[in-house]
């Protein structure tokens, strides 16, 4: 068993009287892709910058491969950082950018140059290097910064929200881009974004901050599956929510009735919820089945009916809202991809089912 | 509306005009003339370069010309070094009402008149002055000790008359200079002298450059502060100017000297821009 | 460097002191002035003779104080009179030419831009006698060909006014040009859409917008024009501005009635600053 990379225990930082950081510890192990991803404002800047050394912890450590690095100014720590809004340097052109760390370690020249030949090779740029930062790209210049600090060799690469400032599209693509470059680089990447889609496709791991504490560690199909909060059940991904009352519990099931009197089963995944507990439901879209017939969806132990109100059209992603004839606020489903429900309009009468371990259940008022 | 838009190019473009030709085009060009007129007798001249003879072939002419750019130049540098590390205070390490209080504290010598600030050092410097009188006081000093009416008093007003004009085009500058790309030098492994070198210094360069072409310009021109506190010998150019115009009343020559400082002064602006690149639309505008 | 590097506290120590230091320099010969304008006694040097109001209010001799010295009263008048021209005449013309470069597209457009930016590096005293030089000329001129002798070319107030007035009124144009080109044209475009005609959109929309920067271009112009010394040393007639005035006197020889003067333009120019950054908060 090899040191984690970066390993952070108990870490603290508290602002004068407000605390932005509680209480946090994770490990990262050698060459995964971690990702923080909350809220704006929840500390996940807060952590990456006393990670960088910009910040110094009110309290607990910071170990990257075993060694604390607290008392290890910002320019000699072994992490480098991905800024923001990338925080090329514009008085200087590619080459001169990529080459400014070496020279700081005070590489001979021509050794200088090879290696920055040999990082924009990496990267698929190599002829930018007597370029100017303006006359770049965002994606190059997103591939640019990652270049720049991977050429110093850092032990752990922290990401601030670097994609934030690009046009979805290239977004997108960059999001693919980036794991790819994180697998080629072998190197552990720290991503922080605010953006779930960003964390779910890329990490290996994804911590859930909200308030200055980790809600939830873990991959992203545990985080979408199995939330363990009911922050990360409403953060990560849509969900339908209720609130309600518990009216019976039998093993893993219970039995609800939401404020708006729907009768509604769902799963507490082990969770501790007594009877008459104020409890919240979250069912995700694509959990809920739809059909023409009240046949269609007897098989599950959570059934209702109603008129379609509003048709969502987004190609895969397209979905209805129904509003359930027994009373409550509207609910969403997803469409089927096979088409089936193509042709539903406004108004038209469904039946809609889930299986109760589709809904995950929480003790309100934690969220 | 083709019609409208014209009128209204003409009736804007008309003060426009007016005003650089009356008062800056012309009249220069009309000095410029002036210059080149020799007085052969009362009332008759004729048209030669006697004149700019009389002033290459006069040491003291050349000698004031020389001293006068070259402590301007001194004086330049010396705000720019003293100026810069104020700038950077008020632009990257103050926050908030600090900063802007320090900012306005800058500006403060602005509002008051030449005339007071010079006064002011006339009051603090001379031989009956205040730090004479304090030297006095505290023993470090026998009797009165003169300290106005040298070239370090014309130093120290001319900087202290100009700091204005360098310490607000390099706050702007600096200001712009985003807090993360000094942080990303420093990620990288910069220390603070190679970051000063490799960033900041670069990043403020058009500040640098219209702070030390106004601080400059200032010097050049300045009339009050070598008068009221340089010496007998400590002459500078535009004192020359003057007496030419208002005292001899030779204005030919004073018109070769008032041609020989604005040379001066557009030959070292238009160096400064063409060695570091920048255009005057850029740092003046 | 900057907060979020950690520097050893010597460092920070040290640069904190040295900002201090660099404003005491700035405030010293400010604070003395002031201060002696207090001092009861024929000369503003130590030693502290006790305080007085004598060198605002007395009024007979040796100590009369500044509001009863018609000299330096008429002076100011002068000044103000002088500031009050040229910064009017100088709004004006930066409006104007702000517009002109804003809207217009015209050949010779950069050349123009330079020039207009030219009076900065022209040293002020050059521009006071280039302006002495060719209004001599005129006036030579016109009583050669008609025996016209036009006082008002000779040095005097209209001289000293135009001679600020030139140069003043670059720094007006830009002042009131980066404003303008912060404004948002659909303003205009919104109001010629809702019945407006082109002149009253600028009225109604444009003109208000820029009030800010043509309040702070005034009071720029105005205490610049107040504060010159160097183009109106060459233009000046009989009716000598402030700055002229003290200046002479500074040269006979000084006593606080020229503190009391020097304290009153501190207080007033630090009042029309406020009013100007006031405007520019609203």
């Amino acid at each position: 068993m090899t040191a984690p990379d970066l390993e952070c225990t108990h870490l603290t930082k508290r602002f004068g009287d407000t605390t932005a950081v509680q209480d946090v510890s994770f490990e990262v192990p050698p060459g995964s892709f971690f990702s923080i991803l909350g809220p704006s404002g929840c500390g996940k800047t807060t952590i990456m910058r006393m990670i960088a050394g910009f910040l110094a912890p009110t309290s607990g450590d910071i170990r990257i491969k075993g060694r604390s690095v607290l008392d290890v100014a910002p320019n000699k720590r072994p992490v480098n950082m991905v800024f923001q809004h990338l925080a090329l340097f514009p008085m200087m052109n590619i080459a001169e950018n990529i080459g400014y760390g070496l020279r700081r370690k005070g590489l001979p020249k021509a050794e200088i140059t090879r290696k920055v030949g040999e990082v924009l090779e990496r990267i698929g740029l190599p002829d930018i290097g007597a370029r100017k930062v303006d006359e770049l790209s965002g994606g190059q210049k997103q591939r640019v910064a990652i270049a720049r600090c991977m050429v110093l060799e850092p032990d752990v690469l922290l990401l601030d929200e670097p994609l934030g400032a690009l046009d979805l599209k290239l977004r997108e693509h960059m999001k693919i881009e980036l794991k790819a470059l994180q697998a080629a680089f072998d190197t552990t990447f720290v991503y922080i974004t605010h953006d779930q889609s960003e964390a779910l496709v890329m990490s290996d791991n994804i911590a859930v901050m909200n308030a200055g504490q980790f809600e939830q560690v873990g991959s992203a199909r545990d985080l979408y599956y199995r939330p363990e909060t009911a922050f990360v059940a409403g953060f990560v991904g849509d969900s339908n929510r209720w609130r309600g009352q518990v009216m019976g519990v039998s093993g893993d099931t219970l039995q609800l009735r939401s404020e708006n009197g729907l009768e509604l089963r769902g799963s507490c995944h082990g969770r501790r919820l007594a009877r008459n507990d104020t409890a919240e439901i979250f069912v995700r879209p694509e959990a809920i089945r739809l059909g023409h017939s009240a046949q269609d969806v007897s098989h599950f132990d959570n059934r209702l009916s109603g008129e379609v109100t509003s048709l969502l059209f987004n190609g895969a992603a397209s979905r209805i809202l129904m509003r359930p004839e027994s009373g409550g606020e509207e609910i969403e489903v997803t469409l089927p991809q096979s088409g089936e429900f193509a042709h539903l309009d406004r108004g038209a009468q469904v039946h809609i089912g889930w299986s109760s371990d589709q809904g995950s259940c929480f003790a309100a008022g934690t969220a | 509306m083709q019609a409208a838009h014209r009128l209204g190019f003409v009736l804007l473009l008309t003060p426009l005009v007016l005003w650089l030709a009356l008062l800056i085009i012309i009249p220069h060009i009309d000095m410029f003339f002036v210059s080149l007129r020799e007085r052969v007798g009362v009332g008759e001249y004729e048209t030669s370069l006697a004149n700019y003879r009389t002033f290459l072939e006069e040491p003291l002419y050349l000698m004031t010309f020389a001293r006068t750019a070259v402590m301007s130049v001194l004086a330049t540098a010396l705000t720019l070094l003293i100026g810069f590390p104020v700038a950077y205070y008020i632009a990257k390490i103050a926050r908030g009402r600090v900063r802007s209080a320090l900012f306005l504290l800058c500006l403060v010598p602005f509002w008051v008149s030449e005339l007071v600030r010079t006064f002011g050092w006339m009051i603090l410097l001379r031989e009956t002055g205040v730090f004479s009188s304090l030297l006095q006081w505290a023993g470090l000093a026998q009797g009165p000790v003169e300290m106005l009416y040298n070239d370090a008093a014309i130093m120290v007003g001319l900087v202290y008359t100009s700091m204005l004009f360098m310490v607000v085009p390099l706050v702007t500058t600096l200001d712009s200079l985003d807090d993360a790309v000094i942080e990303a030098g420093y990620d990288l492994g910069g220390s603070g002298p190679s970051i000063l070198r490799e960033i900041v210094i670069p990043h403020a360069m058009p500040g640098i450059v219209s702070g030390s072409i106004v601080v400059f310009m200032l010097s050049l021109g300045n009339y009050l502060t070598p008068i009221m506190l340089g010496g007998k010998d400590s002459l500078w150019f535009t004192e020359l100017i003057y007496s030419q115009f208002i005292v001899r009343f030779n204005w030919e020559l004073g018109a070769v000297f008032g041609f020989m400082l604005l040379i001066l002064s557009s030959v070292i602006v238009w160096g400064t821009l063409r060695l570091t690149g920048q255009t005057l639309e850029k740092t003046m505008g | 460097m900057i907060p979020t590097i950690p520097q050893s506290r010597l460092i920070r120590a040290t640069y904190g002191a040295y900002v201090a230091l660099f404003f005491l320099y700035l405030a010293l010969p400010l604070a003395v002035v002031a201060i002696f304008a207090f001092n009861d006694s024929q000369f503003p040097s130590l030693p502290w003779e006790g305080f007085t109001w004598d060198w605002f209010f007395g009024d007979e001799r040796p100590k009369i104080g500044v509001f009863h010295e018609r000299p330096i009263l008429r002076a100011i008048g002068t000044s103000a009179f002088v500031g009050l021209c040229v910064s009017l005449l100088s709004v004006a013309v930066g409006t104007s030419n702000a517009f002109l470069f804003n809207r217009y597209d015209f050949r010779g457009k950069g050349v123009f831009y330079v020039l207009m930016l030219l009076p900065l590096v022209i040293p002020g005293i050059v521009l006071g006698i280039s302006i002495l030089v060719f209004s001599s000329t005129v006036a030579n001129a016109a009583w050669n060909v008609m025996e016209w002798d036009i006082m008002a070319l000779r040095p005097g107030l209209l001289l000293v006014i135009l001679g600020q007035f030139s140069f003043i009124t670059t720094i007006s144009t830009l002042v009131i040009a980066t404003r303008l080109q912060k404004f948002d044209r659909s303003l205009e475009e919104a109001a010629l859409n809702l019945g407006a005609g082109r002149l009253t959109a600028v009225r109604t929309v444009t003109i208000p917008f820029l009030m800010p920067a043509l309040i702070g271009a005034f009071v720029v112009a105005f205490l610049m024009s107040f504060e010159n010394f160097n183009t109106t040393l060459m233009l000046v007639g009989s009716d000598a501005p402030l700055t002229i005035a003290m200046f002479d006197r500074l040269k006979e020889g000084s006593t606080p009635l020229l503190n009391a003067v020097s304290l009153l333009l501190m207080v007033g120019s630090s009042l029309l600053a406020l009013v100007m950054i006031a405007f520019q908060r609203k």
